[in-house]
This record gives C-alpha cells, structure tokens and sequence, in this order.
C-alpha cells in the first residue's frame, strides 16, 4: 500500500489499533519479566524482594554452565563459518544463471536449500541421529557442529541471495570491460558490494545455532551439551532464580545481535 | 560447470546429511526393533505402521488401540486452534501495520522479529514463571479476591504458549501481502459505495489470502511438530507427536516406530506444503 492517503481517516478499520497494542504487550511482557525477575534477590524464582545482580554472578560462578556456553560458542563459531561460506558460494553459483533452460534447476535448488526450513525440526533430528549412528559416528561437538551447518545454511544463504539480486548487473560488466579478470572483478566490485548481506547472514546463522534445542538434544550426546541442552535440564529439575539469569543473558545475547542486525540493514537501506 | 562448483558445498552438505537421512529414517520404519533398543538390519517389517493402530494381545491376534490415534488428534486439534488464534489475532496487527507511514512500519517489522530471533526454550520458560500454580497470574488473580487458577500443565498451557512461539510467522505473511496490495482498488471499493467491512471482506481479505494461508502453514506445521512447548508447559502429560518421537529414542527405545511416526509428520507437511505451491505458485525468487 503505497499512497499518501494512508493516513487518511477512511483508512481507519475499528478495533485493528487495540488488538495490536494488545499483541505487543502479549509478545514483550513475558520477555520483560523475566528479564525483572532476573534482577530478583530473592531466593524463590516469583516473589520480588528486592534489586540484586546475585544471580548472574550464581551463573558466571558455575562450571558447568561455563562450559556448556563455551561449547554453544565453539559449535556456533564453527557452524556460522562453514554454513556462511557454503550460502555465499551458492548464492554465487546461482546468479550464474540466466537462460531459460536453467530455470528449473534454479527451482530445485532453491527447494533443497530451504529444506532445512521445511522439514520440522524434531523429524531432522531424528533423521540426523539416525544417520550418524549408522555411520557410526561419535556422538559429541563434531556430529552437533554438522547438523548445525546444515540448518544454518538457509539462513545465511537468503540474506547473501537477497543481496545479489538486488546488485547492478553493469557493476559487473563495467569491471570486465575495464580489463579485470573474474578474480579480481569478484575480490573488487562483487565482495565489497556482497559484504552487508554476507555479515547479516553470518549473524542470523550464528543466533539459530545458539538458540537451537532440539535437534543438539538429539546429537548432541554426553560430551557435548550447549547452553540450551543445559537450561533445558535445569528447567525440569526446577524453577530457580538461576535459571532466571542465565534465560536473561541468552535473551540480552540475541537481543543485542538481531538489534545490531537490524541496524546495519538500516544504515545500508539510508546510505 | 562452475556454477555446479560454486553450488556443491551447500547441496553436499543438505543433500549428504538431510536428504540422505530421511531417506534412512523412513528405510527405519520399516525394520525390526531391536531387543536392547537400535534396529535389526536387514530384517524387514510393517510393525511399527501396524503399532500406531493395533496392539498384540496374548495369542498375536490385533486389538485396536486408539491411544497413539488419540495423540495425533490431540496435536491436530491444538495445531489448529493455535493457527485459528494467530490468524484472529495476526490479521489485524498486519493491517494495522501495514497502514503506517513507512519508518514506523519497519520498526514494527522489526519489533515483531525479534522475538523469534530469541531462544524459544527461553521463551517457553518465562511463561512457567506467569502460569504456574504461585505463579505471576495467580499472584494478580489472588491480590484481587479471586481464586488461584490450575493453569500450567494444561492444554490450556500448551496453547498459550504455542501461539506465543509462533504469531509472528503469522503477521508477516500476511503484512507482506497487505503491504503489496494496490490501495487504488479500495478506494475504488469505497468510491462505489462500499463500507469499510464490505471493502475489508470482499476486496483487502481476498487480495491478502496468499499471504493468510501462508501464514496459517507457516504457524501449523512447527505446532504439529512442536517439542519444547508441550514438554516444558504441558508438563509431558498432554503428549502431542513431538514428544511421542522423542520418547521412541529415549525411554521407550523403539527407533523403528519412532522413525514411522516421523515420516507419517513428514507426510503430513509435505503434502500441505504441495498443496500450498499448487494453489499459490510462485518461484522461490518472488517470495525472497
């Protein structure tokens, strides 16, 4: 809807503001509180006594958790590298095509790389675990590292797309015209220009493999349980204010990467 | 031949170790179980499709046993009061935000996102702390002269917090189709004397349904397959698929059932998702 007359009186559906004030308060209060209750002296996880940072230093205080986010981190890392550089090099075998033959390959392909966005999550899981017990794989950080590249990739793979698409073509052209090869045409004009997409990429795979339960619970075995694998166990042991900050800092964590996100896809849109 | 260069990586990667698998899962199904848990390979059967339906008695006569039927329906049933609610409620937010002025909307887009960017056991447990038995609720309920409410560990539970996961797949399919729609065409409802409901039902509705049905799929198919919200505020009583599969590889060590009840899923959201593409095709191109 792109008029001017937006904001124009007739426009107004009745009750459409209410509900989505409603939705907001309903999407962001449980996050606001839990982020309060996070700062609560007291030892039972609801009752509020008092501002206290206890809890977080309880956390930071906990080898277990320690080490649980430090293997998030390793797996993270190592996930977000080999699924970004698999989305750019794919991204950049896709653009390669243009005749009308190629078409339907494109669409193909395009299908087995959201596969991992189609197919629900505890199916993959199981079909993962499956496998690498078949192959007689360890289970451990190295099997949770795969299976965590492989659903990453989609989500670095449409930012570093989007990005390309959205390229001039003449750039390109200019750049051979002017006598550099396809090397240098690609170090100089494409990288550059594919940069902001490559990094947003980057950082939306990053927070899926930090987030994700489901399937590391499934592959991750003994040795290699992530901070979600860890919170999860907590839980079900029982609520505590400890669980309440380490819930906070990962809430903080991907808050603050999807904020910056946002912002370089905003500072890239203006300038 | 470079392009197929540039493209092996990734195709590698989900085709060796998502396909491939798959495959295998559903090569599972149709094994025997093992006696300590795993598989016997090679040695062929139906008996985990006959299991979800049937139960051996004594003498191996069948029995009809609707318990796994049951379950099946249970997660149908919270799928799709679940979508119902996101609709109801998601349709209107993408309405409202799709009539902003353009900096503000992207705000709103943005606001809308970042929950899902946050993690989803997490998430889950913030609504523990408001629906538990001394819970935030209860606590409101009680400061106003009202009875406590049993609420966490309830379907009432699973359905709050499958909405709460998954609303935002519903508001932005939608945004995107109201954002596209050629405002002209409502004026000229409304110029030929419509109102606003008859321009609502007979001209926005119609024009947004590619992005409502996508939305509805988009909230559907991760409820139907959900693990985390039934498990943590259903408290595991109120089973739904998920938590059946998990538990074929953990305590109930039947990786060939297990494995069939993941296919028979699979199933059931390929065969939306052809039905989706029939109806509404559109190159993946478009939709990025």
């Amino acid at each position: 809807m792109n008029l001017s007359s937006r904001t124009d009186p007739l426009w107004r559906f009745a009750g459409v503001r209410p509900v989505t004030v409603l939705f907001f308060a309903y999407l962001y209060l449980p996050i606001i509180i839990l982020l309060v209750l996070s700062f609560n002296l007291n030892d039972s996880a609801t009752i509020w006594t008092g501002f206290s940072t206890h809890w977080y230093g309880v956390v930071l205080g906990n080898d277990d958790i320690l080490r649980a986010a430090s293997n998030s981190l390793l797996i993270a890392i190592s996930a977000t590298l080999l699924a970004t550089l698999a989305a750019t090099l794919a991204a950049l075998g896709m653009s390669r095509n243009t005749g009308a033959a190629q078409q339907r390959s494109t669409n193909t392909i395009n299908g087995i790389i959201s596969l991992p966005l189609i197919v629900p999550e505890i199916v993959t899981a199981v079909a993962t675990l499956l496998f690498f017990v078949l192959l007689g794989l360890q289970l451990g950080l190295l099997t949770v590292i795969i299976a965590h590249t492989v659903f990453c990739i989609p989500f670095a793979y449409l930012p570093i797309r989007a990005r390309l698409v959205g390229m001039d073509a003449s750039l390109h052209e200019a750049a051979m015209d002017l006598y550099a090869n396809e090397w240098l045409t690609f170090r100089r004009v494409t990288l550059p220009l594919l940069w902001p997409g490559i990094l947003s990429g980057a950082m939306l795979a990053f927070i899926i493999s930090l987030d994700d339960f489901v399937i590391t619970y499934f592959v991750a075995g003994a040795g290699a349980t992530t901070l979600p694998v860890y919170i999860f166990g907590m839980i079900r042991i029982g609520i505590t204010p400890e669980v309440n900050a380490i819930s906070a800092l990962m809430l903080i964590v991907s808050i603050i990467f999807v904020s910056l996100s946002y912002l370089l896809g905003r500072s890239r849109s203006s300038g | 031949m470079k392009r197929v260069g540039l493209l092996l990586p990734a195709l590698f990667m989900i085709g060796f170790f998502m396909l491939l698998p798959l495959g295998l899962m559903a090569y599972v199904s149709f094994l025997e179980r093992g006696v300590n848990g795993g598989v016997v390979w090679g040695s062929y059967t139906a008996e985990a499709y006959i299991q979800f339906l049937f139960e051996r008695d004594l003498d191996d006569s069948l029995l009809l046993n609707t318990d796994y039927l049951q379950i099946f329906l249970r997660s149908f049933t919270l799928s799709c009061i679940t979508s119902l609610l996101a609709l109801l409620i998601g349709f209107p937010v993408a309405l409202y935000m799709a009539l902003q002025p353009k900096p503000y909307r992207n705000l709103l887009i943005f606001l809308v996102t970042v929950p899902f960017w946050t993690n989803l056991l997490v998430r889950n447990y913030a609504w523990i702390l408001l629906l538990r038995n001394n819970g935030l609720i209860n606590d409101l309920l009680q400061g106003l002269g009202l009875e406590p409410l049993r609420m966490l560990y309830t379907p009432f539970a699973i359905g709050v917090g499958l909405t709460y996961s998954y609303l935002p797949f519903m508001v932005l399919p939608i945004y995107a189709s109201l954002e596209k729609i050629d405002l002209r065409l409502v004026e000229a409802a409304f110029d030929l004397g419509a109102d606003r409901r008859r321009a609502l039902t007979r001209v926005i509705i119609p024009l947004a349904l590619p992005g409502i049905i996508a939305g509805t799929l988009l909230v559907f198919v991760p409820c139907l397959g959900a693990y985390v919200t039934p498990e943590l505020l259903g408290g595991g009583k109120s089973l739904m698929i998920g938590n059946l599969i998990q538990n074929q590889f953990g305590a109930a060590r039947n990786w060939p059932f297990g494995s069939a009840l993941a296919f028979v899923l699979l199933g059931i959201v390929l065969l939306a998702m052809m039905l989706y593409l029939l109806r509404f095709r559109r190159t993946p191109e478009e939709t990025t």
